[in-house]
Formats: C-alpha cells, sequence, structure tokens
C-alpha cells in the first residue's frame, strides 16, 4: 500500500516546537519543508517511543507501521471513518483529536480552575431541603463575575449547587439536560430523582478523574421525591456522601460548626433559612471570594423555587474598630 | 572592657541565619527535622462590658499524636494581663516567660502598673527580631488604666487590635461562632459563653484541638483563671475496682535485699543525731 504523502511547511520554528501532523490517516509519510530559522540544537525532533531523531532522517522514515498513540489503530478504509469514536465524545474522549508524531511532552489536561465559585451550603428542614450560594465567579483573586446562578434546577425534583470551575459546572448542566431529555422521551411515568442523579453525577467525576482530567467542581445535589429528602454531596476527586447539612470550600470551616451546633431536623422553612443567612453572613465577613449577593434554592415535594439573588445586613461598625489605637498613640 | 583584636569582628547581636540555609539543604537531601510539640489548638478573646475574656483548648500535639491531654495554654504575663499561645509550644512558653519577666523589671523600674501596649510592643519586637522563625502565634489580653485592650499576634510580628480575636488551626469554627454571636456591651455571663461556646466549636471540629476548656477573665478588680472550666470529653470508662495483683501471680526467681540505711556503729566519741 501506498502511503500517502503529507507535505507540511514549518516557519520560524522555536524552542519548544511540537510539530503536529493533522492528518488522521495514520498510514501516512510526512516531509517537512524548513523556512527561515531553524535552530536545530533547540527544536526536539523524536519519535514515538521518546528517542530523538535527526530532522532530516525524518523524511526518509518510513511511517507505514506508525500507529499514533491515543488512537484507535484504523486502517485507511472508508467504511472505518463514518464510525463515529470514542475520541468524538464531548466528555469522555481525548481532547486532542490530533496525533503528534512528538508524543516526548505529556499531554496535559486540566491542572488548576479559572473561574470559580466559592462555597455552596445545604440543609434539610422539616418539609423538603434547602440549598444557598453566593452569585460571585472570581478570576484568582479579581472577582470577576458577580451574577453567576450557581444553582441550577435538574428536572422537578432536584437542584445541583457546584464551587469550584463555572466552565465544568456548565458542561456537567448540559450533560445533565440531555440525560433529563432522555428521559421525559421515555414517557414512562417515571422521572430521575436526586438519588439518580447523584449516582450519575458520582460515576462522571470518578471517571474522569481516573483520566487524570477532573471537572473541577464540588457538587451539591439536594432534592425531595415522593417524601423522600435527600442531600448529597460528590467532590472533584469522586467522593460522595449523603448528610443532614452539608458544605461546601470554605463552608467546611466556617459554616459545619454552626450546622453541628444548632440544625434539628424538625426546623421550619424561617428558622431554616435564618440558619443558612447567619452562615452566609459569616462567609461574607470570613471568605475573601464571597459576595453580598445570594440566592437561595428550597425544594419541597410540591417542586423547586430558586429565589431571586438578594443582599443581607451587615455590621461593619463595632466600636472597637473606630480608634485601635486610642490607648497608645503611635503603635499600630 | 575587654581588647578586642584588630581582626575581630563584634556580634551584632540578633538571630544568625548561618545556618538555615544548611538546614534547608539537609532537608531536601532527606534529612528529617524532629517534629516539633505543637499545640494544633484554638485560643480566642472577646472583649466584654468591663474587661477581656481569654480562651483556650487543652491539647498538645506530637505530629499526629496528642502529647499532652489537658496543657495549659493560657500564660502568665503580669498580674492584670495574660496570653494564650499557639503554634510551637517550646516558642510560646518561653516567650511569654521572657516577656513576663522583662515586665516584672519594668514594674520596678517604673513603679507602675503594666500596660498591655507595653507586652505587646516587647512580643512583636521579639518575634520580628526572628522573622518567623519563633512560631508563636498570641492572643494578648489585659486591662491596664486605659482600659481592656486585646491584640492578636502573629509569628512574624505584626498585630492586631480587635474586639474579638481567634488563632490556631481552631480558629476558623471558633471565629464562627463569634462572627454569629458577637455584639458590643456583652455581660460577663454572656462573654464566658461565646467563649466555651466558640472553644468548643474548635474542639469538636478542629483535630488540632481538643480536651477541656480554658477560661481566663481579666478586669479591673483582678484576672480570675478557671481552669478546665469545661470538661466536655470525660473519660467514657473508668475500672471502679482498679488493678491490684496479688502476691504469688508472678514466679519469684530469686531475692536480694539491699539495705539502703547502714547502720553504723560507733566504737569511740558521740554518736550523731540522727534526724
Amino acid at each position: 500500500m501506498n502511503p500517502s504523502k503529507v507535505e507540511l511547511e514549518a516557519h520560524c520554528i522555536d524552542h519548544n516546537a511540537k510539530l503536529v501532523c493533522l492528518s488522521r490517516d495514520p498510514v501516512c509519510q510526512v516531509v517537512f519543508h524548513f523556512h527561515g530559522l531553524l535552530s536545530t540544537s533547540q527544536t526536539q525532533f523524536s519519535d514515538c517511543r521518546g528517542r530523538s531523531l535527526d530532522p532530516c532522517a525524518i523524511a526518509a522514515m518510513d511511517f507505514s507501521n506508525f500507529q499514533a498513540p491515543g488512537m484507535y489503530p484504523y486502517h485507511a478504509s472508508a467504511s472505518k471513518q463514518a464510525e463515529k469514536s470514542y475520541v468524538d465524545h464531548p466528555i469522555m474522549g481525548p481532547h486532542s483529536s490530533s496525533f503528534t508524531l512528538m508524543p516526548s511532552a505529556p499531554t496535559t489536561h486540566t491542572q488548576y480552575p479559572y473561574v470559580t465559585g466559592t462555597s455552596v451550603l445545604g440543609i434539610k428542614y422539616k418539609d423538603g431541603v434547602l440549598l444557598a450560594a453566593d452569585t460571585a465567579g472570581s478570576y484568582g483573586s479579581t472577582v470577576r463575575y458577580k451574577s453567576v446562578e450557581r444553582l441550577k434546577p435538574v428536572g422537578k425534583t432536584t437542584v445541583l449547587g457546584a464551587s469550584g470551575e463555572i466552565s465544568d459546572f456548565q458542561a456537567i448542566n448540559q450533560m445533565l439536560e440531555q440525560l433529563v431529555t432522555k428521559d421525559f422521551m421515555w414517557d414512562d411515568g417515571n422521572n430521575l430523582g436526586p438519588v439518580e442523579i447523584h449516582n450519575y453525577l458520582n460515576r462522571v467525576m470518578y471517571n474522569r478523574r481516573n483520566k487524570f482530567d477532573p471537572l473541577w467542581n464540588s457538587l451539591v445535589l439536594g432534592g425531595v421525591k415522593n417524601g423522600e429528602k435527600y442531600l448529597g454531596v460528590v467532590t472533584m476527586i469522586g467522593v460522595h456522601y449523603v448528610d443532614d447539612h452539608v458544605a461546601t470550600g470554605f463552608g467546611n470551616h466556617l459554616a459545619r460548626p454552626i450546622f453541628r451546633d444548632e440544625w434539628r431536623p424538625d426546623l421550619t422553612l424561617e428558622e431554616a433559612v435564618a440558619l443558612l443567612e447567619k452562615c452566609m453572613l459569616v462567609l461574607f465577613y470570613r471568605d475573601r471570594s464571597a459576595v453580598n449577593k445570594f440566592q437561595i434554592a428550597n425544594i419541597t415535594d410540591g417542586g423547586v423555587q430558586i429565589t431571586e439573588p438578594y443582599a443581607l445586613q451587615t455590621n461593619w461598625s463595632l466600636k472597637a474598630f473606630e480608634n485601635p489605637t486610642a490607648g497608645a498613640v503611635g503603635s499600630w | 572592657m575587654s581588647k578586642t583584636g584588630v581582626n575581630e569582628v563584634l556580634s551584632k547581636g540578633g538571630f544568625s541565619f548561618d545556618l538555615c540555609r544548611r538546614n534547608a539543604m539537609l532537608q531536601q537531601q532527606g534529612a528529617k527535622l524532629p517534629k516539633y510539640r505543637k499545640t494544633g489548638t484554638t485560643i480566642v478573646g472577646l472583649i466584654f462590658k468591663d474587661g477581656v475574656i481569654l480562651g483556650a483548648d487543652t491539647r498538645a500535639t506530637e505530629g499526629e499524636i496528642v502529647c499532652d491531654k489537658n496543657c495549659e495554654k493560657i500564660h502568665y504575663l503580669a498580674p492584670n494581663i495574660s496570653c494564650c499561645g499557639a503554634g510551637t509550644a517550646a516558642d510560646t512558653e518561653n516567650v511569654t516567660d521572657m516577656i513576663s519577666s522583662q515586665l516584672t523589671l519594668h514594674r520596678y523600674a517604673t513603679g507602675r502598673v503594666s500596660r498591655v501596649v507595653t507586652a505587646l510592643t516587647m512580643l512583636k519586637s521579639h518575634l520580628f527580631g526572628y522573622q518567623g522563625q519563633v512560631s508563636a502565634a498570641l492572643v494578648l489580653g489585659g486591662v491596664d488604666v486605659t482600659g481592656p485592650h486585646l491584640h492578636a499576634v502573629y509569628p512574624h510580628g505584626s498585630t492586631d487590635t480587635l474586639p474579638f480575636a481567634t488563632m490556631g488551626s481552631g480558629s476558623l469554627a471558633a471565629m464562627s461562632v463569634f462572627e454569629s454571636r458577637y455584639k458590643e456591651d456583652l455581660t460577663r455571663d454572656e462573654g464566658m459563653e461565646i467563649v466555651s461556646a466558640a472553644i468548643c466549636a474548635g474542639i469538636f471540629n478542629d483535630l488540632g484541638s481538643g480536651s477541656n476548656v480554658d477560661l481566663c477573665i481579666i478586669t479591673k478588680e483582678g484576672k480570675e483563671y478557671l481552669r478546665n472550666y469545661q470538661q466536655p470529653n470525660p473519660r467514657s470508662y473508668t475500672r471502679s475496682k482498679g488493678y491490684d495483683f496479688k502476691n504469688g501471680h508472678t514466679a519469684v526467681l530469686s531475692t536480694n535485699i539491699t539495705q539502703l540505711r547502714q547502720h553504723v556503729q560507733v566504737l569511740e566519741g558521740d554518736a550523731m543525731e540522727e534526724e
């Protein structure tokens, strides 16, 4: 079989250049034409086993047996091209759909989050479940977005709240929408409840973590189905549990002690909202990425209600802050 | 005054950082530094209507082990000033001891009651001079002629003057209690209630803190140190009969009796009086 010939032109290759052949056909011969500056001492060329190569030797190589890592070893036949491979799956597949002839640099996936949301709190009360989250999306140390809704309804029975990377939360929402649509199309009189969605999210998060490409979120899932209240957490590495009161992020340190002290199973809606507001206020005072704009989601047997964002009263006028050095002029 | 040779360099005083680099290099090569006895800790302070209330837990940890279940973290500085310490136990105890001695000498020199800002300035100058190597985080509180004062002192030498303060690994748990419950002009009982609730939050929600609650209430009348004010972690089981092993349970292989007191026979002269 004659291998197809792919000619690539490279200009001014710099240090650490990775020459990528964008042909999906693994059986091809690549000829590089170099123009401009090429410092062969810096640019790295290596074969699939990591052995370094002389650039002139590449053109003469026989790629007939070459198999790129990360792709099915398919042969150039028309029928296989039509097959939808797992590489195209939006979430589960590898994210680079080209193969590289220089696999020396490791493929890197999500290393750190960019736009993040801070804590989410959740408690069960007498008639249902309450979730609370503020509406801030921080970009490192700046509060970049102040109206990010981090509580989203899923179907008729649950609400999902997320802290961590906002884009991953949006991807999760898309996946859940597809899931809920498929479930609706079954039209069998039953719908996905919080237990099922919690399990689904747990599988997704854990599988992504095993591929070293996590969805960088801590998720809180609250729901009521057939009178049963459910409140669970899934973290980015796949840790999952259910509890009567949960918190993510900073809420673990600042809100959990208050919950453990003051939560009761028979809280009324007003008492439960007051408890959540107390914790959100402490978080606003002491968490630098929190803003004074919250939403509370209320899930009962009758359905899901998410409030419009609102603010809480704060008090910054303690006497001791007014003149801290009154007793010692000149100190700080 | 001794004569110094031309080639001798007079020591400038202060901390010598010469060995820090060598220690870091050794650590990189794999040498393990000994684990410090840390106090884990939740320490808090609060200003109420008439004065200051300081609170602390009583657990001391050495790595993952609790080495002292009932240590004292509220240290004496002056009759009207006390200091809670978090961080390395040796550092907190010795620093507070040193500044306490200096304050006593200062009182003798001036003939006046010590002021809290004096203790504060001495502590922060000392800690700053050691550039954070003295790992002591303190909550300093007291009442002097200018009124009640509460300060938080950090290991690098910075200080905060606050109406309520928490330090240590349990500081977030304790701060959540303070932030939700503190108000101005608390009475003594309300203040004690809030401080012990904050320490209990640290004890039950932080692994580095535990055991009992110590309180110290300072007003212009005086200081009241309530050691083990609350003991929310009692030993759940004690064997009522105790342990006793009767003779005969262990086989005796040999017996050798040595008289500890030698009886001396006096042949001449007077016998010494034995008391």
